[in-house]
């Protein structure tokens, strides 16, 4: 009884929450509501016995990619309104569409094979369990996202300290200094 | 009770959100936002199949998809970045060249 409760306003909540994620004008309204949503996903992954997945779904999402998010949005000084062009009116329409179709779609495909595994197996995703799979089953792929994330680090550091060459000299000519860290962002 | 169903269509429904902000959005951030909507919307039907099925693998892929997920915020984030430094806007209508 008590999951029914659970399941249900969690999930209405993650819903509300990516919905205003998707309409709201403001990016940092945006960013801050699917931090909500990423919380409420959280609880639907405890109420499925995901309790290692439940954590570093908090700490990875939460905890770092949103922050980055919320970062940029805030340096880039992107916390004005979009502006709502003539095209906006036909986006919406056409995305207004695709996604009408999408869920037609995913309701039949649901309803055609509901057939199977309708009630929940013994299962705990404890971190014990989790990593043993990970550590054996599943290990040259866990090694190969190591090297993955260094291809992630390498590139972030590279793209975002790309200096314009005529601009860098332009400023050695100019005698300032170049001023670091704030500026490279 | 709960069924794997309710799950199911609970993860469309996220998905087609985060297609209708992929699809509507014009700033090249909030459709990377939107993109993390499409990715946990697949996280979730992973996880809702290991329960039901009783099997850990989906929640392996989970870790994996999280992994992807922030490899891809960090390149994207800072593709965003220096697009801003060079065009000064990050609406999509705008940047419509690959080379200037």
């Amino acid at each position: 009884m008590n999951e029914v409760i659970f399941f249900y306003s969690f999930a209405g909540l993650t819903l509300l929450a990516a919905l205003y994620v998707v309409l709201t004008k403001n990016p940092t309204y945006a960013v801050l509501s699917l931090v909500a949503a990423m919380f409420s996903l959280a609880i639907l992954f405890v109420l499925l016995h995901a309790y290692f997945i439940a954590v570093v779904h908090v700490l990875v999402y939460a905890g770092a990619i949103l922050v980055l998010f919320l970062f940029v949005v805030m340096l880039l000084g992107v916390g004005k309104e979009e502006t709502p062009g003539k095209s906006q009116r036909l986006y919406r329409i056409f995305g207004g569409l695709v996604v009408t179709g999408f869920l037609l779609e995913i309701g039949i495909i649901i309803k055609a094979v509901s057939s199977s595994a309708q009630s929940p197996a013994a299962l705990s995703g404890t971190i014990e369990e989790v990593g043993k799979l990970l550590f054996t089953e599943y290990f040259l792929p866990f090694e190969i996202t190591s090297v993955l994330l260094l291809v992630g680090i390498i590139g972030a550091v590279v793209l975002s300290k790309k200096e314009e060459p005529g601009r860098s000299k332009q400023m050695q000519a100019e005698g300032q200094p170049r001023s670091g860290q704030a500026e490279d962002l | 009770m709960i069924t794997l169903n309710h799950y199911l269509i609970l993860s469309g429904c996220l998905f087609a959100v985060g297609m209708y902000g992929i699809m509507t959005r014009r700033n090249a951030l909030l459709i990377l936002l939107s993109v993390e909507l499409l990715l946990n919307a697949a996280n979730l039907s992973f996880v809702a199949y290991a329960r039901y099925r009783g099997d850990l693998t989906g929640q392996v892929f989970v870790f994996f998809t999280m992994v992807v997920a922030a490899c891809e915020v960090a390149i994207g984030l800072a593709v965003a970045i220096l697009l801003f430094r060079t065009r000064e806007t990050l609406n999509t209508d705008e940047i419509n060249t690959l080379k200037w």
